[in-house]
C-alpha cells in the first residue's frame, strides 16, 4: 500500500478485523469486512458503525462568520438556530460545485463545516480566497477530530447504551448536541447520515473514537465499510462528490435546488449562473434509471435512447441490494430527463433498456420530528 | 487459502477448466469469487457461440465491479448454465460447482497450455 496514504485513527481497528483496505480521498480505508450485502442489511435492518473520521472539519467564527458562509454557501444560513444542520453547496461562480458539505451552527459567530476528505485542502483554500474583505477566522480542524456513524433503525438504542443520556432520543433530524468527555474535550452528536436511514454522526477526539467503535462493536453493532456506504447512499438517492456533483455538474442539473436559496440576502457565489440554469432549463439532468434486466450498470457507461443515440452517462449504479433490481443514476440531455422515458444503458458489449424514474429508489426512514 | 482441486485445468485469467469426451466445463476458481466478493450477475454467452482461445465469453458483476470472463479454449458453446441467472450466488458459495459454460473442443491441443492446479496455486494468492 502506498506510503503516502493517510491512516485514520481507526485503522488498526480494521486490519484487526481483517478489513479489505483500499485508497480512498488520500486515506487508506475499509471498504468492507464482512461482505457488502451483509453489512449492507445491517443498516438497513438493525445498525452498522462507519469509521468516517476521514471527513473534514473547518471551524470557522468571527463577526462576519454569518454573512461570509451564507456568501460562499449555497443555502440560507441566516436563519439558523445554534444545534441545527444545513447541507448545502459551495460553488464556483460558473455553477459547477466546489464541494457539498454540512454546516452546523454552533453559537452567534461561530460554524462548524464538515466537507468531503477528497476536497479538505481545496476547499480550505477555496474559504480562504472568498475570506478576503471578511472578518472572520477559518481554522482546518481534521486532524484533531475522529468521526464514526452510526445508521439504522437500531441506531438510537445503541447510540443511548455508548453515551448514556437517554435525552438524546429526542435530538432532530439535523440537529446536534455537545456532550462533555470524562477528560473534558467534546463530543459532538448529530442526527445526520447518508444511508437513508435513522443514525448519528459522533465526533470526537480520535482516542476517544476508537474507544466508541470498540464498544460499539462490543454491543452488537456490525463494522461497515465504504463499499456498502456507496450503495447504501445511492438507493437513497443522495449524490456523491465525484460522481454527482463537481465542478462541471451544478446543484441545478443534479436536481438540488431546494439546497439553493435564490434571492437569499447578499446572495451566494454562483447565484447568477444558477438562477439562469433554473430558469431556462439546465442543459442536462440527473435521472435515475431503472434497467429491464440484472445487468449492473457502472459510472462511465454510456446511455442511450432506443434508437442507439447516446444521450448521457451513467453516474453511479449497482444492482440494487435492497430493491433486488438493477438501477441507476445517470446524467442525461433534459429532452429525456421525463420520468417515464425510455433510455438503455450500453453495458459492454450488450444494449440494456430501462425507463427514467425518480432518483430516490429507495424510502428513506429519516427519524422526524 | 483458497482452494484449488486436484485434476482441474486453470487459466492465468482464474477459470477453471474440466475436461470429458471433448467437452470443456469452465467456471470461475474460489480465488477469483474470494477476490470479487458478492456475485450478483452472471453475464454468459448464447449456445452455438463459436469462441477461440481468449476470447471474452462474458463477465461476472460483484455489487463493487465487474470483471469478464476469458475462455481458456477454442471451440462452439453447447450449454451455459442457466441456474446462474437466477442464483448468481453460488458462485461464491460453491465456485467448482457452479460451472458457466460447456465447450465443445475444436483444439484438444490447447490443453496442454492451461496450468496444474499445483501451478495456478503460484499465481492464485
Amino acid at each position: 500500500m502506498d506510503a503516502s496514504l493517510k491512516k485514520t485513527c481507526l485503522y488498526d481497528e480494521h486490519l484487526a478485523l481483517g478489513a479489505r483496505m483500499s485508497p480512498f480521498a488520500g486515506f487508506e480505508m475499509p471498504i468492507q469486512y464482512s461482505g457488502i450485502i451483509a453489512e449492507h442489511n445491517a443498516v438497513r435492518t438493525a445498525c452498522g458503525v462507519f469509521d468516517v473520521s476521514h471527513m473534514g472539519e473547518i471551524t470557522l467564527a468571527g463577526e462576519d462568520a454569518l454573512a461570509f458562509i451564507n456568501r460562499v454557501f449555497t443555502n440560507d444560513v441566516s436563519g439558523l438556530a445554534p444545534g441545527r444542520i444545513l447541507y448545502g453547496m459551495m460553488c464556483l461562480p460558473s455553477g459547477g460545485v466546489v464541494d457539498d458539505l454540512l454546516v452546523y451552527k454552533e453559537f452567534a459567530d461561530g460554524y462548524l463545516l464538515v466537507v468531503n476528505a477528497a476536497n479538505i485542502e481545496k476547499d480550505f483554500d477555496w474559504l480562504n480566497r472568498c475570506a478576503e474583505g471578511f472578518k472572520v477566522s477559518l481554522s482546518n480542524d481534521s486532524d484533531a477530530w475522529g468521526q464514526i456513524a452510526l445508521q439504522g433503525p437500531a441506531s438510537e438504542d445503541r447510540l443511548v447504551s455508548l453515551l448514556g443520556h437517554e435525552e438524546l432520543r429526542e435530538l432532530g433530524f439535523y440537529t446536534f448536541t455537545n456532550l462533555a468527555a470524562e477528560d473534558g474535550s467534546r463530543i459532538i452528536v448529530s442526527r445526520t447520515g447518508y444511508t437513508g436511514e435513522d443514525g448519528f454522526e459522533i465526533y470526537a477526539a480520535p482516542g476517544l473514537i476508537k474507544l466508541f467503535w470498540k464498544k460499539l462493536l462490543e454491543d452488537g453493532v456490525v463494522p461497515c465499510g465504504l463499499g456498502c456506504r456507496d450503495t447504501l447512499r445511492f438507493e437513497a438517492g443522495l449524490p456523491l462528490y465525484g460522481d454527482e456533483l463537481s465542478e462541471s455538474i451544478t446543484p441545478v442539473e443534479a436536481g438540488l435546488s431546494m439546497f439553493c436559496k435564490f434571492g437569499k440576502a447578499g446572495g451566494f457565489i454562483g447565484e447568477e449562473a444558477l438562477e439562469a440554469q433554473r430558469l431556462e432549463g439546465a442543459p442536462r439532468k440527473l435521472v435515475g434509471i431503472e434497467l429491464a434486466s440484472n445487468a449492473v450498470p457502472r459510472a462511465t457507461y454510456p446511455v442511450e435512447t432506443p434508437e442507439g443515440v447516446q444521450v448521457g452517462v451513467v453516474t453511479t449504479g449497482y444492482h440494487s441490494i435492497s430493491l433486488d433490481k438493477s438501477i441507476c443514476m445517470a446524467l442525461v440531455s433534459r429532452e429525456y430527463s421525463a420520468l417515464g422515458t425510455s433510455l438503455c444503458v450500453r453495458i459492454r458489449k450488450g444494449v440494456h433498456e430501462g425507463v427514467v424514474t425518480g432518483k430516490k429508489f429507495y424510502k428513506t426512514n429519516y427519524k422526524k420530528k | 487459502m483458497s482452494n484449488i482441486p486436484d485434476g482441474l485445468l486453470f487459466s492465468e485469467s482464474h477459470e477453471w477448466v474440466s475436461v470429458y469426451d471433448g467437452v470443456a466445463t469452465i467456471g470461475v476458481s474460489d480465488f477469483a469469487q474470494a477476490e470479487m466478493g458478492d456475485i450478483t450477475y452472471v453475464e454468459l454467452p448464447s449456445e452455438g457461440d463459436v469462441l477461440a482461445a481468449g476470447d471474452e465469453f462474458g463477465a461476472l458483476e460483484s455489487v463493487k465491479a465487474s470483471s469478464e470472463l476469458y475462455c481458456p479454449v477454442s471451440g462452439t458453446v453447447i450449454e451455459v448454465n442457466e441456474a446462474l441467472e437466477s442464483s448468481p450466488e453460488i458462485v461464491n458459495s460453491d465456485p467448482y460447482g457452479a460451472w458457466m459454460i460447456k465447450v465443445r473442443l475444436s483444439d484438444e491441443s490447447e490443453l496442454s497450455s492451461l496450468l496444474s492446479a499445483g501451478a495456478y496455486a503460484e499465481i492464485a494468492r
